[in-house]
């Protein structure tokens, strides 16, 4: 398991890597560097020496290996550099967005399990009655509507029912939990809903498969009650998969949040980095990717070795 | 009186052979109503020059914002243009992007797929590891980067780039299914057989193992259409994707209707539920489709 361990860590080193390169290199190929763009949105011509100047300052002149070299070398000693568009370093602009497209994140994940557990439970029990119909309906929409519009319409209802609009600049829970949590609860279930479908439909096809199982059959005949079986017995091998769906599923919404901050004008990392991609804010956009990107797999890594904890069965070595 | 003599009828069961089409429609009721709906979204797509009753794109500014009435079904958007015409139009675009990306980007993931298996070794972990690197980037993100990089092209009142960019984050994914698949057929000894005879790879790999690697494919390439919309949708919205005045439905949820939507909802009602539906139907088939190629087929 140690030695498992290790080696998924070490691992991660040329995914993360090459992560770096493709986005570094990516980024580069944009036609019109930021200095251009910037300089192009103040209108008006600008001398090439006033370019030049601007891009020494930036250090856009060095050749490109040597910008990736102190780039890599920066990250390791945790300095990401200052965003070529704003001045302010990438972490401390990052840092304060994040707080929030982590809470919705977050707020989304608790949502999603807490629906979908118990409803996938109840479809696989009440297979094929008019309640898992129900709740197939529930779960297959929720994959085909797209989060941002469930957000418009959310928002579209609150103003319409309530003359309410959900406040729009944000407080950290910590001071002042009602006004927030009455801010981002409306982007967590419009980014939650597909996320709970997904998780509906995996609860209730592994019960369905675990229910067939020969130590279900043995539990019964000994007379455990019907409902001690499913939470007792079943439940604890059903949830596997589940848990890694929520887990792959967790690294989406992230995904899911770069569309709809932008409905519910949120400022998180989502709309920072579609405002950062359109202005070629090279040192922000390769911060975030990469943020993203450790994020990801980091979270690949956890579900497996949740798997390994849940699941004596499993072993890796 | 005469006696009835019965005699024994021993009736076989004859399995009916149908049609495969046939088969498919009496086993996958519900995947045959979500073909139903794709095929009136092409012909609405194909014919939306006979069928939509407006022009798209030309203003009316004597028709603002106007409710659905009998004239304009889903009433008007800011410029008063038909919202019922932009869905079909819409139509036109979101298949077209749909079905081109996502055959774009699941061809090419299956070659992938195909290669890393039969050659195996070196060339398959290099492979391996750049897939993984791609999957490793949320879908939206790196189809905003390739958005932005590749700038537009385009040909035929389609952006082609915006194709490739929702293309791209498929390719690992159909890459790591179809491997699987083709490393269990590498291993079948027919191929050893193709081998002893002295073909090719180029052969092998085209004639022996892609056929076979062709179930999990066409249902990766359904599901991906799928995606395909939404993503289109999303991209659209965000003002990245297809960019006024083609017809888009995640086009027409962005801009204006975003201003208005309080006064005139159908702006934003319509369009989202054609999306919805859309992919809706195409995850029905999808669904429909894997349960009768393959059924212990999971994507």
């Amino acid at each position: 398991m140690l030695r498992y361990t290790i080696h998924r860590l070490l691992m991660m080193i040329p995914t993360l890597l090459g992560v770096a390169i493709l986005v570094f290199v990516l980024l580069r190929l944009m036609p019109g560097d930021i200095v251009e763009l910037r300089f192009l949105a103040e209108g008006g011509r600008v001398s090439p020496e006033a370019l030049a100047v601007e891009r020494i300052r930036l250090g856009l002149d060095k050749p490109m290996w040597r910008q990736f070299f102190d780039w890599i070398t920066g990250i390791f000693v945790g300095d990401f550099g200052i965003s070529m568009w704003t001045g302010r370093p990438v972490i401390s602009e990052i840092g304060s967005r994040l707080q929030l497209s982590m809470q919705v994140a977050i707020m989304a994940t608790l949502l999603a399990i807490t629906i979908s557990i118990p409803l996938g439970t109840i479809a696989a029990l009440y297979k094929n009655t008019w309640i898992d119909h129900v709740i197939r309906v529930f779960a297959i929409a929720g994959l085909a509507v797209p989060s941002f519009w469930l957000g418009m319409l959310i928002i579209l209802g609150l103003l319409l029912g309530f003359g309410w609009i959900p406040p729009l600049t944000f407080k950290p829970i910590y001071e002042d939990p009602w006004y927030n949590l009455s801010q981002l609860i409306w982007p967590a279930i419009a980014v939650g809903y597909r996320y709970s479908a997904v998780a509906t439909r995996m609860t209730r096809s592994t019960l369905l498969e675990v229910m067939q199982e020969d130590y279900i059959r043995t539990a019964r005949a000994k007379g455990v009650f019907e409902r001690l079986v499913v939470a007792r017995h079943a439940m604890r091998n059903a949830l596997l998969p589940v848990v890694t769906v929520v887990g792959l599923e967790f690294a989406f919404l992230i995904g899911g949040l770069v569309v709809t901050e932008q409905v519910f004008n949120l400022n998180g990392i989502g709309k920072l980095f579609v405002e950062t991609v359109s202005r070629a804010d090279y040192t922000m956009v390769q911060a975030l990717v990469m943020l993203v990107a450790t994020f990801f797999i980091v979270v690949n890594f956890v579900v497996d070795l949740l798997y390994a904890a849940l699941d004596p069965r499993i072993r890796y070595r | 009186m005469t006696a009835v003599t019965h005699s024994p009828q021993i009736t076989y069961k004859v399995p009916k052979r149908r049609h495969p089409i046939m088969q498919f429609m009496v086993t996958q009721p519900t995947g045959t109503a979500g073909l139903i709906f794709i095929c009136i979204l092409f012909i609405a797509g194909f014919l939306a020059d006979f069928v939509a009753p407006y022009d798209p794109l030309s203003p009316d500014y004597g028709a603002m914002l106007e409710a659905p009435s009998w004239q304009h079904w889903m009433g008007t958007d800011a410029f008063g243009r038909d919202v019922f015409s932009r869905i079909i139009y819409g139509a036109r675009t979101a298949l077209a992007v749909g079905f081109l990306s996502s055959a774009i980007g699941s061809g090419i993931g299956a070659v992938i797929g195909v290669v890393s298996a039969y050659f195996g070794g070196r060339i398959d972990m290099v492979i391996q590891r750049f897939m993984d690197i791609l999957l490793s980037f949320p879908i939206i993100v790196l189809a905003l980067s390739v958005v932005a990089v590749l700038g537009k092209f385009p040909v035929g009142g389609l952006d082609l780039n915006l194709i490739i960019a929702i293309a791209i984050p498929m390719i690992p994914k159909v890459a790591r299914v179809v491997r699987s698949s083709a490393l269990a057929i590498r291993e079948l000894p027919y191929i050893d057989a193709a081998r002893a005879a002295g073909y090719g790879h180029r052969r092998i790999i085209f004639r022996h193992i892609t056929p076979n690697v062709v179930a999990p494919f066409l249902i990766m390439f359904t599901a991906f259409i799928a995606q395909a919309i939404l993503l289109e949708a999303s991209l659209s919205f965000l003002g990245l994707g297809v960019t006024e005045p083609t017809a888009a439905w995640g086009l027409m949820l962005s801009g204006t209707s975003q201003e208005f939507y309080s006064q005139a909802p159908w702006m934003i009602i319509f369009p989202g539920v054609a999306i919805s539906l859309a992919v809706f139907a195409f995850n029905l088939f999808g669904d429909s489709l894997r349960d009768y190629l393959d059924p212990r087929f999971k994507v």
